[in-house]
């Protein structure tokens, strides 16, 4: 089964999960006020889950394999390209996600730049660290002098 | 209209808009030079920039500069290393390319930059014809018909946005729709599809969502495959930028022609820059001279033009719907659209009427930002190519980091950013399989105006019953149809007739 028929029928899961919820509990909750009402909360989200099922069944059932594309990146040719970089970069993110309050802004970017940077390959670190360095300084201050957000700065024990 | 004109000079005149289209213009050229970032994912990442600036004025005009400058920046690579950063700017690279090679970058960079001035120029003036005119018509509109408008939109932008497979285009906004639906929405006060998530009470951020569609994805190729960022140090020497009078005069009818073919293309939801500019230089292609003919594609100056121009003459016509009926034509306006209204306005027919200061100051900046791109950026190019020397190890980390800051500083809340990555990853599975994203944000951004209308009219005629009592409604409603049906029949006709030569299987 190609990428996307599993995409499809993926999508066919959530459609029918959503539609279930539209049709028959979402109601359950309606005061009795609403509903002489011509419209309901869940009125829109039915017609959705039905628009959804159709596009679903229907790239299910008429999707065809397209050539292998040389220019742009190819699914199916996935594993020549930096797949351990791509998948380190996005755990950087998820840990940034985490770090961000314990740690406090500054520590935290520095850290996510470098870190990321090495991932990359970069190995020249006395570059490395000093830009990391300074350009989270300089972002925090932007933010939080220029743009008046304010961002906690540094670890929760200072 | 000499009214309302004096208005958008006076407010785009001050001192701080003026510093406001000339930094836009700077940072959009700057970044737009990247190869991989188009406008989509550069306006993204300043949104929550020009929110925090709080006048939307102000902000618009912010953002219309970033997104000319990113238009302009993106040709300049493609001349340059001919790495087209966005889709519209692939036919610049037809014959931009050849030019640079033969060491006239510089005359390659002039013509596209007076080209995109003309466009430019010519769409803004168009524009401000066309856009009061339209917005008097819409205001006689009733919400079913806001809500007929905004499914032909929806539909007209999923036929145009997947060439070929409609299906997966209205899949991905449906995907939208549903995406929209999440949290409370505005006329019933109960949250729906939460989870019993607190943070999705509110849905989801539009900022979050743009920012995983479009800057994350796109940042996650560059990663996967290198090449994408190889820049092939191409800092070539870039030196006489003047153009000959001869040659003014050979491409002044092709700015003239696609000036108004651009626009028009433009103004159509769901056509855009890409095919404004692939359209303008087949139209120049096939009614070129003989010994021009030969000339395209090796480095015809007239080849050059004819994309320039379009490109950003529909980037122009893009803004009529956005500002006169409020739903968006492309990704980029879409994007826009959910600025303006994090700022608070609402754009549609009445925005002329009673927010007249922003609907001109953007048309005034537009002359402004088309000003500052020839006079400012030109000059500036051989400096600002500079940045495409950035090494991938240090670019890469700098493109996630400021789209996560993006969605943190407008929320300050670190779910946000798990919620980011996730529709990112999602997203960049999508992107794998072909399935066009536009069409999911620009659904999920009319989502509640489109439940809205709908639910308006539901009330006030008790029923579906304003479906067919309302004879404009049930016209522009069966257009909608047309326009999904009608490409799949036409292909299925096409198959069919393909079967008979070859055997079905």
């Amino acid at each position: 089964m190609t990428l996307d028929r599993w995409i499809a029928a993926v999508f066919l899961v959530l459609c029918l999960v959503y539609g279930y919820t539209a049709f028959f509990t979402m109601d359950a909750g309606l005061p009795p006020f609403m509903k002489r009402n011509p419209i309901w909360p869940s009125t829109f989200p039915k017609i959705l889950a039905g628009l959804g099922i159709i596009c679903a069944l229907i790239v299910l059932v008429t999707s065809k394999p397209t050539p292998i594309k040389t220019d742009e990146i190819d699914h199916r040719r996935l594993g020549e390209y930096k797949l351990g970089q791509a998948f380190g970069l996005i755990a950087m993110m998820v840990a940034y996600a985490f770090a961000l309050r314990p740690i406090g802004f500054i520590g935290s970017t520095v850290l996510f730049l470098a870190v990321s940077g090495i991932v990359l390959g970069e190995r020249r670190f006395h570059i490395l660290i000093p830009v990391a360095i300074v350009a989270a300084l300089f972002i925090w201050f932007l933010v939080q002098q220029v743009l008046g957000i304010f961002l906690r700065p540094w670890p929760w024990f200072m | 209209m000499l009214e309302g004109m004096l208005t958008g000079l006076a407010t785009a005149f001050s001192i701080s808009n003026i510093l406001m289209v000339i930094g836009g213009c700077l940072i959009g050229t700057f970044i737009g030079m990247l190869p991989g970032l188009g406008p989509m994912s550069i306006i993204a990442i300043m949104i929550p920039i020009a929110i925090t600036i709080g006048d939307p004025s102000a902000a618009l005009i912010l953002l219309a500069g970033v997104y000319y400058g990113a238009i302009f920046g993106g040709s300049t690579s493609s001349i340059l290393i001919n790495a087209p950063g966005v889709a519209s700017t692939v036919a610049t690279s037809f014959d931009g390319y050849p030019m640079a090679r033969q060491g006239k970058a510089g005359k390659a960079l002039t013509v596209a930059a007076i080209s995109s001035f003309c466009g430019g120029t010519i769409g803004a003036i168009l524009l401000m014809i066309f856009a009061p005119a339209l917005a008097s018509v819409a205001l006689s509109f009733h919400s079913a018909e806001y809500f007929a408008l905004m499914v032909v939109g929806l539909s007209a932008i999923a036929t145009f946005a997947g060439t070929g497979q409609v299906a997966k285009a209205i899949m991905m906004t449906v995907l939208g729709l549903m995406l929209a639906t999440v949290g409370e929405a505005a006329l019933f006060n109960a949250p729906r599809f939460t989870g019993g998530i607190m943070d999705l009470q509110s849905g989801f951020s539009f900022i979050t969502l743009a920012m995983a569609m479009f800057a994350l994805p796109e940042a996650i190729f560059l990663v996967l495959d290198p090449a994408r960022s190889n820049t092939g140090g191409g800092s070539s020497e870039i030196k006489d930028l003047r153009i000959t009078r001869a040659e003014a005069r050979s491409i002044a009818p092709v700015i003239g022609r696609q000036s108004i073919q651009g626009f028009l293309i433009g103004v159509l939801p769901g056509a855009g820059a890409t095919i404004a500019s692939f359209l303008g230089y087949a139209v120049e292609r096939n009614i070129a001279s003989e010994e021009d003919k030969k000339q395209f594609g090796k480095g015809s100056i007239k080849g050059l033009s004819a994309p320039e121009t379009a490109n950003n003459a529909a980037c122009t016509g893009s803004f009529v719907p956005l500002l006169t009926l409020g739903i968006p034509g492309s990704g980029t306006t879409a994007i826009l659209l959910g600025a303006l209204i994090a700022l608070n306005v609402t754009p549609g027919p009445r925005l002329m009427v009673d927010e007249p200061q922003i609907f001109w100051s953007v048309i005034v900046s537009m002359y402004i930002g088309n000003l500052v791109l020839l006079v400012l950026n030109l000059p500036l190019i051989p400096y600002i190519a500079k940045i495409l020397a950035v090494p991938r190890n240090y670019l890469i980390p700098f493109i996630l980091f400021f789209t996560l800051m993006g969605a943190y500083i407008g929320q300050n809340n670190a779910t946000e950013l798990l919620i980011l990555i996730g529709l990112g990853v999602l997203a960049t599975v999508l992107r794998l399989a072909d399935f066009p994203l536009p069409p999911l944000l620009i659904g999920f951004i009319l989502g509640s105006m489109l439940e809205n209308n709908f639910a308006r009219s539901m009330q006030l005629y008790d029923g579906p019953s304003f479906i067919w009592e309302r004879p404009m409604t049930l016209g522009l409603l069966l257009l909608a149809a047309a326009l999904v049906l009608l490409p799949s029949y036409r292909a299925r006709r096409a198959r069919a007739k393909a079967q008979g030569v070859a055997d079905g299987d």
